[in-house]
Parts: C-alpha cells; structure tokens; sequence
C-alpha cells in the first residue's frame, strides 16, 4: 500500500433548502480508487469543479468520505483516532498564500504548527531553521510576512507545513495568484523538497508547463479519474485533454501540430530541449544547411 | 479621444519611512478602440495605475484626461467617470452578493438611479454579452462554476455601460478552456461595441494572442510601450523584471540561433507552425494526419 490509497471514494454534497430538507445531491467524486507510492511527485489536472480540490481535501481528513475509504500511510481518515497524525503526515498548501499567514513575523509563523503539535521549544526552533533553509527563506526569518512577495509568502506557508514534518505535502494551486517569477519560485522549492528531502507531493494546478516534470499525471473530469500516465504519456494526447478542458504546454502543441502535417517529431514533446533537439536536424537536413552553430544553440537553450 | 495619462506619480505611505513611489512620471495615452495589455511583476504598480483611471486612487502630482477632460478639476463628475471606466477587479466573484444573478448585475446600473425598466433591459443585455442565458436568472451566484461567477461579476460592470473595461486578471484561477472562454468573450466585446479594452494579465501566451499594444511597468515606472511582437523582443531584459515572453518566442530565438533562417519575432503557436511549414515548402494552416484542414479545428 502507497501512502496515499483510495478505494472506490465517493464524495457527494448535499445542498439543503431553507427548511433544511428537500435535499440535492452533487456528487463531486464517483468511484475514484488510487495508490500513490511514497516519493512520488504526483500532479492532478482537471477543468474548474472536475473533482480535484474535493479530492486533496479528503487526503488530511479536512472531508469524510461519503462512500468508500481513504487511508494515508495505512490509517484510515474517517477513523477520528488518527485524526491528527494523519494531519501530521499529510500537510496541505492552499491557493491564496494571504489566508494561511497568521503570525507577526516570517520565523513565528513557521513555528505556529509544530507548537501547536505540543513540540518541545528547542525542538520548534530546530524545525523552523530547517524548514526556511529547505525553502531559501533564512534570510526573511524575522521579516513581517506582509512585506513579501506572493511567492516568497507561498514559499513561508510550504515551510510552516514542512516545520510539522509531514511525509506527504497537498499544494491547491499553490501559483494561481503568484506572478511568472513567484511561480518559478514556489514550483522550484517543491520539487527541491521532493528531491532532497523525498517527501511526496501531490500538486494540483491548472498551468501545464508545472506538470512536465512530475512522476506521475492524473486527469480528472466529472470527479472520475480519466487519464493515469507519464507526463509524456498524458500530453502525446493532445485532443483528449482539450475534450477535458485542459491544455497542453505551447512546445508540446507546436510539436504536435508540425507532427500532424508530417515533420518526423515524436509525439509528447515536453520541453524547448527535446523539440529542438529533433527540430533542428531535420530542418538543417531539409534545407541543406550545414551543422555547426547546431550546438552552441543546444548550449544555450540548457 | 480616450484616456491621457500626463506625468502621472503616486507615492504609498507618504511622509513615512516606508514612503515608497508606487507610480513615478507615468505617461500613457490611451485611444478609444484599442486593447491594450498591461503586465509587470507583483508591485510593479499596475493595479495602482488602473485604480487611478476611474478615479478610485488620486494621484499625488500628475493630470489624468478623459475624453480631454481633466479628472481632477473641480466640480469633475468622478460618479459618471466610473460609469464610463469600469474596473473589474481581481476575484471579482467575491464581490457578489445578491439573492440571485439577475438581481446580482442590476445592482450596478440602479445605483446610477435609472429607471426599472432600462437597469432590467441592461441587464439582460450584458448577461447576454458575457454568454449566460435566461436559465441562470434566477440561479443564486454563488452556486455557479468558478468561470460563470467570474462572468456574472463581468456582467455587473458591463450593465453600467463603460466605454472603457479594465479587467484586472480576469482569468487567475481558471481551467486552461475557462480561460480562453472569458478572454474570447472580452475580444468579441472589443469587436463588436468597440469597447477600450485594459488587460492586466501575467500570461505572456494571453498577450500575444489578443493585445494590440502591450504596456510594461517596472517598479512604478513605464519600461515599454510597444506592439506584442515589439515588446516580446526583449525577453531577455523582461526576464530581468521577472516577466517572460511567450515560450514560442524562446523557441523561434533558438532556432534562429542554431542558423535557421525564420524570422524571431513570432509569438504564437500558429505563426510558427506556419513560418516552419513554410520553410519546408509547405503550405500554412492546420493539419491532421498529414492532410491539411480546410478549416482549423
């Protein structure tokens, strides 16, 4: 068993009239089972109200399943005993960096989860530097959080989850509200956290380019799981994803397109790199140029 | 005759040691019709500039025209200034609160104190205009997808009439097809009613698709001031300010660079699918399966 596993989850909500009855039911996952192994950088797509915020938060026991069960590193979440180690073990990341800073300066606040937890002081000081360390923050620690920029205040509330060192971190489009450089920022610190620090993530977003270096891809539509792969894999398919919705990065789509009207590419293109390792040549090849500059463009492009 | 910005400075926290000039000597003249793109990092001081354009910020030295006049001469009609210059701000489904959605968007124009009959009427026309039918009416605003608020919340400044539509990020948060939906709906109103369109937005692939003129503010300042294509040539110095440009525009750059002869100014997919196409003798457009479409799909 992953850390993660879901079987056959079903989630509804129940909408209530004024006299509290009469009743409509939405259901925002259908019958989703799922394994995510430890380590794994996992990302989920899916268009506006696919099911997959419905789903994170079923992952730190913020909802209960309505049908079906969800177990994080084996503790089941509905059972209320686990409750706080299974918040322990999975930490969740929102979209609006604003509505989870809550302490007077940047250290304090990175220090209000594992106080919280009831940990020793020394020991809370101890989490606190290594967790701005892991997101490049030390040099902010006595900073007021509001003088920041929206990636550096995402990056203080992925330490303040990593200060309760939890095996497992949900982000909710954690660079909807974060300009190109704050993403580039937030994006970077988790896969270092990933890498470094082997922490599995479990990245929800709506920009593609985010994806392309994830393990592992899972579309959802209609709170169903529809596509389950690679990123390779899952971008080669570009007309299923627009079905859903969604979108494939501008290289994969160039590629895609010059592929359709017979250039030799391969499908599932994912970064300028790779398209240009294949573009160059055989347009050189084309157009009888010669190969020299070929690599100095290579050089630069990494 | 549109809006003209003249030596426009506003300073936060003035007198203060956190003084700090959030606008310095702007200039920006703004002609009725176009659509223009606003991008700059966070705390660049674009939102202060569109907050100033209806009035809502007052500058602290500098004159701001509209329609030639000025808008801080005495007796100004700032209440019809921002009828004129409607401003959607970021998130601007958090703004709604009516009991349903119909009521939600006449909330705008009754302010303006019109009668009943002309507030429904507008209304009903600028549901009509951002795509939402007769079926949602009714429906209560906050039970809607996160893109049909987004496009109720439009709906309510579009009621009031402006001439001139600021739109502050109007799709963060979106699905990649909401998106497109929102921004393709904004074009078509830039079309059809000629309405003056300001876009902030940091998609740089948004921009190249629908913005005639693009304006860059760095640390309060305008940097550039140009056509996309002309704008996007400077990547390097935008990725500086902690912007970029188009990822098309990397790409043709590096091709150029390895010594393909294409031109390096393109900046979407369908120019650069076409200018390679081209190069290999073949004819422009979309194709499938190696056939080429008569119509894009």
């Amino acid at each position: 068993m992953g850390i993660i596993k879901a079987a056959r989850l079903i989630f509804d909500y129940v909408k209530h009239d004024e006299d509290d009855k009469g009743e409509e039911v939405n259901r925002a996952i259908d019958n989703v089972s799922l394994d995510i192994k430890e380590g794994d950088f996992v990302a989920i797509l899916g268009h506006n109200g696919s099911g997959k915020s419905t789903f994170a938060k079923h992952v730190n026991g913020i909802l209960m399943p309505t049908e079906g069960t969800v177990w994080i590193s084996g503790m089941d979440t509905s059972d209320e005993s686990h409750i706080w180690d299974i918040r322990k073990t999975a930490g969740m990341v929102f979209q609006n960096p604003d509505n989870q800073i809550i302490g007077n300066i940047v250290e304090e606040d990175v220090g209000f989860g594992p106080e919280n937890m009831g940990v020793p002081t020394d020991e809370i000081w101890r989490r606190v530097d290594e967790s701005l360390e892991a997101v490049g923050m030390t040099a902010y620690r006595l900073k007021s959080p509001n003088k920041l920029s929206g990636g550096q205040k995402q990056r203080v509330a992925i330490a303040g989850v990593m200060a309760m060192k939890p095996r497992c971190i949900i982000l909710d489009e954690p660079t909807a509200m974060l300009d190109p450089n704050g993403r580039k920022e937030v994006i970077r610190t988790i896969r270092e956290l990933n890498r470094k620090e082997k922490i599995t993530v479990l990245l929800i977003t709506h920009y593609m380019e985010e994806v392309v270096h994830a393990d592992r891809v899972i579309v959802m539509d209609n709170g169903r799981i529809v596509m389950d792969g690679t990123p390779r894999e899952i971008f080669s398919r570009v007309r299923e994803l627009k079905q859903y919705r969604l979108d494939v990065p501008q290289v994969t789509e160039l590629a895609d397109e010059l592929a359709e009207a017979g250039v030799p590419l391969s499908r599932g293109i994912l970064s300028r790199k790779e398209l240009l390792e294949q573009l160059v040549p055989y347009l050189k090849e084309q157009l009888g140029l010669d190969d020299k500059p070929a690599e100095a463009a290579e050089n630069k492009e990494a | 005759m549109g809006i003209k910005v003249v030596n426009l400075t506003h300073i936060y926290g003035k007198g203060t040691a956190f003084q700090q000039y959030a606008l310095k000597n702007v200039n920006l003249e703004i002609e009725d019709g176009q659509f223009i793109g606003l991008i700059g990092h966070t705390g660049s001081g674009k939102s202060t500039l569109i907050q100033h354009l209806n009035g809502l910020l007052k500058a602290d030295s500098g004159e701001i025209y509209y329609n030639g006049e000025n808008i801080y001469q005495d007796g100004y009609d700032m209440k019809a200034l921002r009828g004129k210059v409607g401003l959607v701000f970021q998130y601007p489904e958090h703004q709604l609160f009516e009991v349903d959605v119909f009521t939600d968007v006449c909330f705008g124009p009754k302010n303006q104190k019109l009668p009943q009959e002309e507030v429904e009427e507008r209304a009903r026309e600028a549901l009509t205009m951002v795509g939402l039918d007769e079926s949602y009416y009714k429906q209560s605003p906050f039970e809607l997808s996160g893109g049909e608020k987004r496009r109720v919340a439009i709906a309510g400044v579009l009621a009031m009439k402006p001439e001139v539509l600021i739109l502050d990020e109007p799709t963060a948060g979106l699905d990649p097809k909401g998106r497109d939906e929102i921004l393709d709906q904004i074009a078509k109103l830039h079309e059809q009613k000629k309405m003056t369109i300001i876009l902030v937005s940091h998609s740089m692939e948004d921009m190249a698709k629908y913005a005639d003129r693009i304006v860059v503010m760095n640390h309060g300042e305008k940097v550039f001031d140009d056509t996309p294509r002309k704008v996007f040539h400077h990547y390097k110095e935008l990725e500086k300010m902690g912007l970029a440009a188009p990822q098309i525009t990397y790409i043709v750059h590096a091709l150029k660079d390895a010594g393909i002869p294409i031109a390096d100014d393109l900046i979407t997919v369908q120019e650069a699918r076409d200018a390679i196409l081209k190069l290999l003798g073949k004819e422009p457009g979309t194709y499938k399966d190696g056939k080429r479409l008569e119509k894009p799909c």
